[in-house]
């Protein structure tokens, strides 16, 4: 009975991580949707919108709520900065050169950071009512997850709805369907980049937090693996398709919480290689991704 | 209504149009033929923007539209027809037809244009939720017409409309073309079927690799003989 308690405990703790790399996934997969970019410096984003909650918070102060939304503003300027400067002047130059140029604005962003705040790990405290802790039944749940958990399916479901429903999202379905095309039907397809990069990089910033509420400290390189990781939550779901990041996103948490949680102590240190094995096995078997079709490459 | 003053275009450091020359006036129908690779598609998307010119200036009501983007040319009147159709593949066929509207405001002009649209093409109200890759290539022509009539168009760019079509697609593809050129509607056609497009057309330009090399009223290159042994097989 106590094993399967644990096996419950370590699962909730995969849905909260998994809801991390959902979102961030969702980004990701947005993104790539439309350009064919992968995008390594989208992590990046996420420790800069963190970095931003901490300078505000611990130096001015500022209540938590307003550094949210201020963090979320500057990772958005951020993103479409990087858009601007490192992948727009290279849109007709393939996708290995937006590759490689998204590389070294990840490597940049994180050099940046560190010489601001130096390499150092930091504690990063969320207010004392956000970590209190709620006991359900055998699993414990602090106030900062019941947030998140609300915060993630409310973003995952207002994002469906407008890629669904509004005019803006049917561009950004055109775009990724159809580039080209797009453009002949007079769609603007630099704001719809501008619009999925924007979403993107706001969504990354609030990951951060959950992840840095999370695990209670943060330094400059916290993005990079968590960006892989929602990279092959993207890809595990089938990029392109959002709810394929949404579902790689909670498969990748969970497996890798319970690779942890249930591996012998020595074996945990490999818990990044078991993800990225489990991508691999995937795609062994599907290799257009659990939602993915060969449809969902540009043709 | 639409005048192409000497336009060179490069394609990777390759010029593919020299200097070329032509006109389009108001409800005319104009057809521009040549062989693959003479650059019949690259005046279509140097047109729509899709594409730069090195030189040379593009008027479209007077206005200079050379170096305007995609969408800003799509705005105002110039829809193009790309060549291989380019419909949206994992879109239903309601939301390529809404994608052709995505500029027009008034709702009572989109209205009409779709009721017009199921007219021409009753097929494409029948599967008006079915995803528009499952739709055979003439299907999809129909729609990609479809859906540039949606965008309201004062000048029409069709892009080889008969490509990889079965004979009796062809003649309903020329014959929806028959009707909206007698709507008014400006086109500009571009086709390897040169006797077809010399039929329906009132005038023709031949590009031969970058350059015009002829140019008339169809009826008359028709009965060219240079025209006859080189684009209708004739003798």
């Amino acid at each position: 009975m106590d094993g399967f308690i644990y096996f419950l405990i370590q699962s909730v703790n995969g849905l909260k991580l998994g809801s991390v790399y959902a979102i961030v996934a969702v980004g990701y997969s947005m993104v790539y949707g439309i350009l064919r970019l992968i995008n390594f410096a989208h992590g990046d984003i996420m420790t800069v919108g963190v970095y931003t909650i901490l300078v505000l918070m611990t130096a001015f102060g500022v209540p938590l709520w307003v550094t949210v939304l201020l963090s979320v503003v500057i990772a958005i300027a951020v993103g479409l900065a990087t858009e601007r400067i490192a992948y727009r002047p290279l849109r007709t130059a393939g996708e290995e050169a937006t590759l490689i140029s998204s590389l070294a604005v990840s490597i940049f962003m994180q050099n940046l950071i560190m010489m601001i705040f130096s390499p150092q790990r930091r504690a990063f405290h969320l207010p004392e009512y956000l970590s209190r802790l709620h006991t359900i039944g055998f699993i414990k749940l602090s106030t900062m997850n019941i947030i998140t958990f609300a915060a993630v399916f409310i973003i995952l479901i207002v994002l469906s709805l407008v890629i669904k429903k509004t005019r803006i999202g049917m561009a950004m379905r055109a775009c990724s369907d159809n580039l080209n095309a797009s453009k002949l039907m007079g769609i603007n397809i630099n704001a719809v980049i501008v619009t999925a990069f924007a979403i993107g990089s706001g969504l990354a910033a609030l990951s951060g937090l959950m992840l840095a509420g999370e695990y209670k400290t943060i330094d400059p390189l916290m993005g990079f693996v968590p960006g892989l990781k929602a990279f092959c939550a993207a890809v595990l779901g089938g990029i392109g398709s959002l709810s394929g990041a949404v579902l790689g996103g909670f498969i990748l948490g969970i497996a890798e919480m319970l690779f942890a949680g249930l591996m012998p102590t020595d074996f945990t240190a490999y818990r990044d290689a078991f993800v990225f094995v489990l991508l691999i096995l995937v795609l062994l078997v599907r290799p257009y991704g659990i939602l993915g079709s060969k449809e969902g490459g540009r043709s | 209504m639409l005048e192409i003053n000497k336009l060179s275009v490069k394609y990777d450091n390759i010029r593919v149009l020299h200097y070329i020359s032509m006109q389009i006036r108001k409800g005319e129908m104009v057809a521009l033929i040549g062989a693959n690779g003479a650059g019949k598609t690259t005046v279509l998307r140097t047109i729509s923007g899709l594409l730069k010119a090195e030189s040379g200036e593009i008027l479209f009501e007077g206005k200079d539209i050379t170096k305007m983007s995609s969408h800003n040319i799509v705005a105002s009147g110039i829809i193009h027809v790309p060549e291989g159709r380019q419909i949206f593949t994992k879109m239903t066929i309601e939301e390529n037809l809404k994608l052709g509207a995505y500029l027009q405001r008034d709702r009572s002009v989109i209205k009409r244009n779709f009721e017009k649209v199921f007219s021409l093409f009753p097929i494409l109200k029948q599967r008006l939720h079915q995803q528009a890759g499952t739709l055979s290539g003439g299907e999809q022509q129909m729609l990609a017409i479809g859906r540039a009539l949606l965008g309201n168009p004062k000048l029409l760019l069709l892009d080889e409309p008969s490509m990889g079509l079965s004979p009796i697609m062809t003649q309903q593809v020329f014959s929806v073309l028959e009707s909206l050129k007698k709507e008014g509607i400006t086109m500009l056609l571009v086709e390897q079927n040169a006797y077809e497009a010399l039929e329906i057309s009132d005038r023709a330009y031949i590009l031969e690799t970058g350059n015009i090399t002829l140019e008339g009223r169809s009826s008359g290159l028709i009965q060219d003989p240079n025209v006859k042994k080189a684009y209708l097989g004739g003798d």
